[in-house]
């Protein structure tokens, strides 16, 4: 072995032992979860802790004309009963929505849609708050409802909203209708509309992204322990945001931020549910202050589902003009958009419609479009990103079910057409028509890599084969070949276009390198399943060289963490990560010039090598970061100040845009319309990879995400605006047999902009696997001229195409 | 309300115990016995979250009542690590195949996996996935939760576990 050999390998044994970025470490937070000693909001156990229940309205519509709690207030171990006239005193019968309008807390005159909080009844325990909450008589006169969003606008359509009726300009400019949120356009109007004048090809459809919800196993909760003797609010919650919660609280209850903290502990799964306000935590809130005892609050799966956020319900008119060799030259899209009885999006604060102006997707489209018009409806508030950037889910859906249906228009092969738009490696960064700067990608080299993979040609030859052998007759089998290529928009974001509430949207990281070289940090994000204590320990142990099992990471607690803007949109590698990286670099600047005066060496003189500093030309001459620690605490330089600690808020220069190539391969029934995914294929490119099994984790649970919602999961009202099937008896959520096998790949394309060149996966996989099914059930059906068949994709709806299509016969 | 005696076994303790007739098996278990690894997800039996083990049958926790335990034998996830406190080949499976992500569902899963094990010691995938129809998992997509069960049964089985490509 020569002396270069003997190096290289010291250097790989130490990399090794570091556990840094680029390995599949194995998860930190496992060790508690698999013994059951994880600590979820409903584990929390404080004495004399009261629960909490909610009265719920069976009306989608009404006017509430009484509300007796006497029978209620009479059962033994019945503590109080809230309703809105308890609330109104103190301001709190409505709050603040991230949208920028309000929501009840607790119905006044009016409920708006079926399960609104009515009032709350707060008991010894759960059982008993149960029943009480049957004995609270309400009286109500029914009204007409909508549900149907395109009725909303009529003229003589019922007005929802009278707290707000004469208000005819809200939070995001005028509204041309009572039951009318807001209008909200970008793009060149009259530039596109010339361009459809004078194309040789143009489609147009209606895209129905169907109304869902996120429903992670743990439905949402929280504690709240008010301390009157200190004035101190203490508010455990399942909080996607802990640090927003924290200031929306201080908002609306008075008390002053410093008082009041919050903590999420472990939560299980979130996926857009939890970044939002609800009246359950607010009456927590209140019950605890007007008690002076905890008191706990806990949603059943039904008030999950019916109640708090709902995800997509975007109705898109989406158009697309090209040439007749297939050159996309302008996009146009009109969304209605249904958000229920409250504007409750969960949005950054300019974003009425979230990034839906990413809807030109992948393509070089010169010319485009958007208008959106948010209305009211009688149905539950919410429209959060589930799975997803900021309606980017829908974003996607629009452009990749459009260029399908432009390819069948053309004639053309949906590859090929897509190939042919692709924007060229070289125009990055890209200014999109609708306003984004794309910071990078290589799209063709992605779908090269995905198509020779999956093998598309020879699986178009066997599709034709099979289309003949149907018409034939001689099989019932249709064959589907989805493709989606998505472009993502995530990591909000820049100042200057984010914010909520008013607070940019940063993200912060605090590190302390303790004297003996182990380290604690801690980050205003949140982990709902992410892995963070594994992944950010990763990223400090390759930029400060201490192991990654030395690194302790803390998220959730308001007082202890640096103010962050929480995590959803697959911000935390984005925005906390380039965080994490930039307060471990200030660290290392000190580590040199400590290292330097320990090795009497100038700073200059020194040279990072994995875990030590080391005098150039004399590797035997180094300080490891341990030693270093060690001396930080011990023997500063003269003038330094001891300690070894730095904390970087990081503001982002531009979003990142992950990008993946996905292939699904779909054979159905057409006599039952049960379709079953023989293949899926899922390339996705998030720049720098931190720990890829983690990665290949997060692709797997978003493609199950975006099975369950392309081909069953729906919240759906029946005309009366009762909500049809919030249990998971009729939500379609898959178990393991349903769920497809999934196959990962990966190109890396680094962001040029991120620290590390880190982009986020963990919504990816939903927001490019949704069309990708899609495209291959409509794929399926296309040669029999069925057109653009709706989401969700159930084997009865699929059935019923069949029946149309005259198939059955 | 009257209160009912029981008597039950839970992770080899003897537990007596006065409960409400309509007490549920999660809530005597999280609430009256502080084991709180069993998760409640959906309160209709549909989600396995809150799945224990009852004289040898998996049992959804919220769809029994605490006194159908009286006189029985139970293990939650509180009782499946070995006896010198070290991770079972199940728990040790979950965590180096990445069987799990927010965690939620993982007691009750690993808790089904069990039973599924004693009852097929070398099942093949076909037989896991079924075999945990009855637990959902919202984050992993179950690939790597068959991969985990797979891991577990080749470590008590003694045989080579290989793990599938990519």
């Amino acid at each position: 072995m020569n002396d270069q050999t003997k190096i290289d390998q010291d250097r790989a044994e130490r990399t090794e032992k570091l556990q840094g970025m680029g390995c599949k470490r194995k998860r930190v937070e496992d060790v508690r979860f698999t013994q059951g000693k994880g600590s979820y909001v409903d584990d929390l156990k404080l004495p004399g802790m009261l629960f909490g229940d909610f009265v719920r309205s069976p009306h989608a519509h009404a006017r509430i004309k009484s509300i007796d709690t006497s029978r209620a207030k009479a059962l033994p171990g019945v503590v109080a009963v809230l309703t809105a006239a308890d609330l109104k005193p103190l301001g709190l019968h409505y709050m603040p929505t991230l949208a920028g309008d309000v929501q009840a807390v607790l119905a006044e005159e009016k409920v708006l849609f079926q399960n609104q909080e009515v009032a709350f009844v707060i008991a010894e325990d759960r059982y008993i708050a149960s029943d009480a909450t049957e004995l609270v008589d309400v009286e109500y006169e029914a009204l007409p409802c909508i549900v149907d969003p395109f009725k909303s606008m009529d003229p003589d359509a019922p007005i929802l909203r009278e707290d707000i009726k004469d208000k005819m300009v809200g939070a995001h400019g005028p509204r041309k209708h009572p039951n009318h949120i807001f209008e909200w356009q970008i793009g060149d109007k009259e530039a596109t509309d010339a361009v459809f004048a004078k194309a040789d090809v143009t489609i147009k459809e209606m895209l129905v992204d169907h109304r869902t919800h996120p429903s992670p196993l743990e439905t949402c909760q929280s504690v709240a322990s008010f301390d009157k003797v200190k004035g101190e609010l203490t508010l455990w919650g399942t909080f996607q945001a802990p640090h927003v919660i924290r200031t929306v609280v201080s908002l609306i209850s008075g008390l002053p931020e410093h008082k009041i903290h919050v903590i999420a502990p472990d939560i299980g799964g979130g996926f857009g549910n939890k970044v939002g306000a609800y009246a359950g935590y607010v009456c927590s809130v209140v019950g605890s202050i007007v008690l002076g005892v905890p008191v706990k609050w806990v949603e059943d799966r039904m008030e999950n589902l019916s109640t708090t956020s709902f995800a997509r319900d975007y109705h898109m008119t989406t158009e697309l003009a090209a040439t007749k060799d297939g050159k996309i030259q302008a996009m146009r899209v009109h969304v209605l958009a249904d958000h229920g009885a409250f504007d409750a999006c969960a949005d950054p604060s300019k974003w009425p419609a979230g990034f839906m102006n990413i809807c030109t997707g992948s393509y070089d489209i010169p010319t485009a479009h958007l208008a959106v018009d948010g209305v009211y409806t009688n149905k539950a508030s919410g429209g959060v990103a589930y799975r997803c950037s900021f309606r980017v889910t829908e974003a996607v859906f629009a452009i990749e079910r459009a260029v399908e249906l432009l390819a069948d228009k053309l004639g053309m092969d949906a590859a090929e057409l897509r190939i042919k738009n692709f924007i060229k490696a070289e125009q990055f960064p890209y200014q999109s028509a609708l306003g984004w700067e794309y910071d990078s990608g290589d799209y063709h080299t992605a779908m090269k890599k995905a198509m020779d993979t999956i093998g598309y040609k020879e699986l178009r030859e066997e599709q034709a084969k099979k289309r003949d052998a149907f018409k034939r007759g001689e099989t019932r089998e249709l064959m589907g070949i989805g493709i989606s290529f998505f472009t993502e928009i995530v990591g909000a974001g820049p100042a200057k276009n984010c914010d909520i509430l008013g607070i940019a949207m940063f993200d912060s990281a605090e590190i302390r390198i303790h004297p003996t070289g182990s380290v604690i940090a801690r980050m205003g994000t949140k982990s709902q399943g992410q892995g963070h204590e594994t992944t950010y320990a990763q990223i400090i142990a390759t930029e400060i060289g201490i192991p990654a099992d030395d690194i302790m990471i803390e998220e959730g607690n308001t007082d202890t963490a640096p103010y962050g803007l929480g995590t959803y949109g697959s911000r935390s590698t984005p925005v906390a990560g380039a965080a994490t990286a930039v307060a471990a670099r200030k660290i290392k600047a000190k580590a040199q010039m400590i290292a330097a005066h320990m090795l009497e060496v100038h700073e200059g003189d020194l040279e990072w090598d994995v875990d030590r500093f080391r005098v150039k030309g004399l590797p035997e001459k180094f300080k490891t970061m341990k030693e270093i620690a060690w001396a930080a605490y011990n023997n500063p330089p003269p003038n330094m100040e001891p300690g070894l600690e730095a904390v970087n808020y990081y503001e982002p220069p531009n979003m990142t845009y992950p990008f993946g190539a996905y292939f699904c391969v779909m054979d159905i029934d057409v006599d039952t319309g049960v379709a079953k995914t023989r293949r899926f294929y899922a390339l996705d490119d998030c720049g720098t990879r931190i720990n890829p099994m983690i990665i290949e984790g997060q692709v797997h649970g978003g493609l199950t995400e975006a099975f369950a919602c392309a081909m069953g999961q729906e919240i759906r009202y029946d005309e009366h605006g009762n909500v049809m099937g919030a249990s998971f008896m009729d939500f379609f959520l898959p178990t393991a047999v349903e769920t497809p096998h999934w196959e990962t790949d990966h190109t890396v394309t680094p962001s040029p902009h991120h620290p590390i060149g880190a982009k986020g996966v963990g919504e990816s996989p939903h927001v490019g696997g949704v069309p990708c099914f899609s495209n291959a059930v409509n794929d399926a059906y296309a040669f029999l001229g069925a057109g653009h068949i709706q989401m969700p994709h159930d084997a009865w709806r699929l059935w019923t195409v069949g029946q149309k299509l005259g198939l059955h016969n | 309300m009257a209160k009912s005696h029981i008597e039950l076994t839970i992770n080899g303790k003897k537990v007596e115990a006065l409960v409400e007739p309509r007490t549920l098996l999660i809530h005597f278990l999280r609430e009256h016995q502080n084991l709180t690894g069993a998760h409640i997800g959906c309160d209709t039996g549909h989600c396995g979250a809150c799945t224990v083990e009852m004289d040898d049958m998996s049992v959804k926790s919220c769809m029994t009542f605490a006194v159908q335990a009286n006189g029985a034998n139970i293990t939650t996830i509180e009782g499946m690590a070995n006896p010198d406190g070290t991770l079972s080949a199940l728990q040790e499976g979950f965590r180096m195949m990445h069987g799990l992500q927010c965690g939620f569902c993982t007691p009750g899963m690993i808790l089904r996996a069990h039973r599924l094990l004693k009852e097929n010691p070398a099942p093949t995938e076909d037989e896991i996935r079924h075999g945990i129809a009855g637990n959902l998992c919202r984050c992993t997509g179950y690939v790597n939760i068959v991969k985990a069960i797979q891991y577990a049964a080749a470590k008590i089985n003694g045989t080579p576990f290989q793990e599938a490509a990519e």
